[in-house]
């Protein structure tokens, strides 16, 4: 249970997020979305989006004033597996149009049937992958 | 204010993130790793970090829109589609590839980027040439009505 407190006071965090940025500037606080938009310009000034991301960087420091410490970032990847990790999500969320955070949170907060979809796909494809990568392979 | 309150929101997301510990991949795939229940070794917390988001958010969500505009912008900018197509399944699948593989989305990653190890930067790298190639590739060959999925 002591894990599992801090992980929904951290989800109505990201929740907070989400509803700060629907009624303040009327936008989707999907990562995947907000970084794309870099790359096409999207709709409007790109300001904001520089913006939530130098806040999404400084969050944890934020966190840490509250006395929430840093957690540790553990990462078992070699580089070709980081490398080829991040291709696939980045082409993949802007492909499916959104992430965990605008399809699992924004886009099922909506009741869309789309980010339901998107998120049950990238859940059952996510545990395929640990599953043969961890039980299969014995990695 | 409209760069105050996406600054304010980035703050509350990686915040969100870091006590949540969702900004540690090894946490989510110890979620990812449903075959790991027998053993007592899975972990929840993904599930009640989507609860948590939820709850907020749908109920925040449907405050807000009893309004007609956000305070600082002209209208909403909100998803149009509705139609679960190949595009939607295909990419999500990718998506669902990489995430298994690492344990990294796009919003840990960059919230980790402050004090997290090399190989964060390493994920946020691709992950944003990922996010070039589509754009390169996919998004400029389609016609300008159908890139925009935002209503105003």
């Amino acid at each position: 249970m002591n894990s599992l407190l801090p992980a929904l006071a951290g989800g109505a965090l990201i929740g907070l997020s989400a509803v700060l940025l629907m009624l303040a500037i009327g936008r989707i606080a999907g990562i995947s979305g907000i970084v794309g938009g870099l790359f096409t310009g999207g709709a409007g000034r790109p300001g904001w989006r520089l913006a939530f991301v130098v806040g999404l960087v400084a969050g944890p420091f934020a966190a840490m004033l509250f006395g929430a410490p840093l957690p540790e970032i553990g990462i078992d990847a070699s580089v070709p597996v980081t490398l080829i990790a991040g291709l696939l999500v980045g082409f993949g969320s802007r492909l499916g149009g959104g992430c965990t955070s605008g399809h699992g949170v924004c886009g099922l907060a909506r009741l869309s049937p789309r980010s339901l979809a998107a998120t049950l796909t990238f859940m059952t494809i996510g545990a395929a992958v640990v599953f043969i990568a961890r039980h299969l392979l014995g990695a | 204010m409209r760069l105050l309150t996406a600054l304010a929101s980035g703050l509350l997301f990686g915040a969100g993130l870091s006590l949540s510990r969702m900004i540690d991949p090894s946490v989510v795939l110890a979620f990812l790793d449903f075959a790991a229940i027998p053993d007592g070794a899975w972990n929840p917390a993904l599930v009640f970090v989507m609860a948590g988001a939820f709850l907020v958010t749908a109920s925040g969500y449907a405050l807000i829109f009893r309004r007609r505009t956000p305070l600082f912008a002209p209208g909403y900018a909100l998803p149009g589609k509705r139609a679960i197509d190949g595009r939607l399944i295909a990419g999500a699948v990718l998506f669902g590839l990489g995430w298994g593989l690492m344990g990294y989305c796009p919003g840990p990653a960059i919230a980790g980027l402050g004090f997290g190890p090399a190989k964060t930067w390493l994920f946020v790298g691709a992950m944003l040439v990922g996010m070039a190639l589509h754009h390169l590739l996919i998004e400029r060959r389609r016609a300008p009505a159908t890139t925009s999925g935002a209503i105003h």
